[in-house]
């Protein structure tokens, strides 16, 4: 212990080995593994890994129309499923933070946290019921039942948490004096909103959409379950892991979401949205 | 801000329907568990304790519970470790790479759930299984751990920046050994970051599927997957809609006691 306490190089190593052994090593190997196995192909007969460099998984996913459909209708998804999380979310947590009263504004953002941490599954399942034929919303609006469009909304529904507290914490750190300059050299709530507001926001936006678009992108659950025949990326890798036992194609589908997410990342690493994580 | 009456208004009700939307379909799942009809007509006509009944007395659905709770357990326990050792490495050491390992914390959960499920699965088949360790509940164990991390990791990190070094620095300058000082010093001032950390990651735990799919050995069904499996089966939705609704009771717990434990700051650590 002594001895640890006079080499604090040696103190990191060792609070450091274990888990960067673990995700370090372990995770971001077989994230590598899985990378590699993507230019590998399986043969037809035997049903073996075939290990050697080939791009004929990606040249198979370029050529194919099938795949080009399912990866615009999966970033499609993923885009409408962000724009609704923003649009739901910025109101509310305009709302909790700065026109509740203090006291409500803590339970509101208990009711906000608190359905984050009931199943996503059970969430699904409860939409599954909501939609069914004969159910509550077919019973009043005559529809839509499942497919994309309930794709979407649950979904929506799903990540609009993750959406409304990086707001919130956006909002909670800008000062309530901005807010009054604005009024006081004149503009109007509409013109604050769209001059101070929203471009302070902008990171924490970010910050929100890497969850909706992340989790929307890699998702086969929730299409599963109320999404009828519609397939999506998930879909795709999933069936090719199981059904197919094709894990360098699956892997080579894999990428698509993760290239995706790297691009995306990177482009909204300069607002400083990471930081709001 | 000074808002007109009419935007305050406007805000208030798309709150409310904001909450509404929120909460409709949960309390759904809770009123459908009395529903008397098994196909859950709706309104429905006569209300029945007879699912709950079914459901306790449901073998399969016992014993998926009881796996997911190991489960929970064995991937929290790592993650307090690995968190813990994380959050001290990150707060108290400037080291090249310090950006890049919280990075590497966020990762897992950060990447869709498949990319993560079907690269541990792909290592634990070529790497672990060759040695002699089939995937089994281990594995379920392992997987969890690895995105259950940074639940801790966010904790513990926060309750040290707010902490400061001071009070260790008083413990030695007194004379304290450094395990005195750990004892009494960093130990009591984490420990509730440390239990909210750990129910955090316990309850992520307990409601993951996709990593959870693809690392069971067979035969392993934890909860949402017995759930999965049990979707699809007409006859069975009465008895899966009462475990639904059980677990969005159970998942109040967790971040009603978070929240007693470590602040308001402590149930947002999932993002």
């Amino acid at each position: 212990m002594a001895f640890l306490h006079r080499h604090p190089r040696l103190r990191l190593a060792a609070l450091l080995s274990a888990p960067m052994l673990w995700l370090g090593l372990a995770y971001l190997g077989a994230l590598a593994v899985l990378l590699v196995s993507a230019f590998w192909t399986v043969n037809g007969f035997t049903g073996e890994v075939v290990r050697e460099f080939t791009l004929a998984n990606f040249r198979t996913i370029v050529t194919e129309e099938v795949y080009r459909n399912v990866t615009l209708r999966s970033l499609g998804v993923a885009v409408a499923v962000t724009v609704i999380c923003v649009v739901l979310a910025l109101p509310m947590a305009f709302y909790m933070a700065k026109v509740a009263r203090p006291r409500a504004r803590h339970w509101l953002v208990i009711a906000i946290l608190t359905p984050l941490w009931a199943s996503y599954l059970v969430k699904a399942y409860a939409w599954r019921v909501l939609l069914a034929n004969d159910g509550p919303i077919d019973s009043l609006f005559g529809g839509p039942g499942y497919g994309l469009f309930a794709t979407i909304i649950v979904l929506s529904y799903l990540w609009l948490p993750y959406m409304i507290l990086p707001i919130y914490a956006g909002l909670e750190r800008l000062p309530d004096s901005l807010l009054e300059a604005s009024a006081d050299l004149g503009a109007r709530a509409g013109r604050t909103f769209r001059g101070v507001v929203l471009p302070i926001l902008v990171p924490s936006i970010f910050a929100g959409s890497i969850f909706t678009f992340s989790l929307s992108l890699g998702d086969y659950i929730t299409v599963q379950i109320v999404g009828g025949k519609t397939q999506l990326l998930g879909n795709l890798v999933y069936a090719n892991v199981g059904a197919a036992n094709n894990l360098p194609f699956a892997a080579a589908i894999a990428t698509i979401p993760v290239i995706i997410m790297v691009v995306y990342l990177a482009a909204v690493r300069r607002s400083g949205a990471l930081e709001e994580l | 801000m000074t808002l007109s009456a009419w935007s305050r208004w406007s805000l208030r009700v798309v709150m409310a329907l904001g909450l509404l939307f929120i909460y409709v379909p949960l309390l759904l799942v809770l009123v459908n568990s009395f529903n008397g009809d098994r196909t859950f007509g709706w309104p429905p006509h006569d209300f029945t304790t007879r699912w709950w009944t079914a459901a306790w007395n449901n073998g399969g659905a016992r014993d998926a519970l009881w796996t997911s709770v190991k489960a929970g357990l064995g991937a929290t326990a790592i993650a307090l470790v690995l968190g813990t050792m994380v959050a001290f490495a990150v707060q108290r050491f400037k080291f090249f790479g310090r950006d890049t390992v919280s990075l590497l914390i966020v990762l897992p959960i950060a990447l869709p759930g498949i990319v993560t499920g079907i690269a541990l699965d792909s290592a634990w088949r070529s790497v672990i299984a060759p040695l002699g360790l089939g995937k089994g509940l281990f594995s379920v164990i392992v997987g969890h751990a690895t995105f259950c991390v940074v639940t801790v990791y966010n904790n513990v990190l926060a309750r040290l920046r707010r902490s400061g070094v001071s009070l260790e620095e008083a413990s030695a300058d007194l004379g304290a050994s450094p395990g005195q000082t750990f004892r009494y010093i960093t130990f009591p001032t984490l420990r509730s970051a440390l239990l909210a950390g750990g129910l955090l990651a316990f309850a992520l735990s307990f409601d993951e599927i996709i990593v959870t799919t693809f690392t069971a050995g067979p035969g392993i069904q934890t909860l949402p997957i017995w759930i999965f499996n049990n979707l699809f089966r007409p006859n069975q939705a009465p008895v899966v809609n009462v475990v639904a609704a059980v677990l969005i009771v159970l998942s109040v717990l967790p971040v009603w006691l978070a929240q007693r434990l470590a602040g308001p700051e402590a149930g947002a650590s999932r993002t």
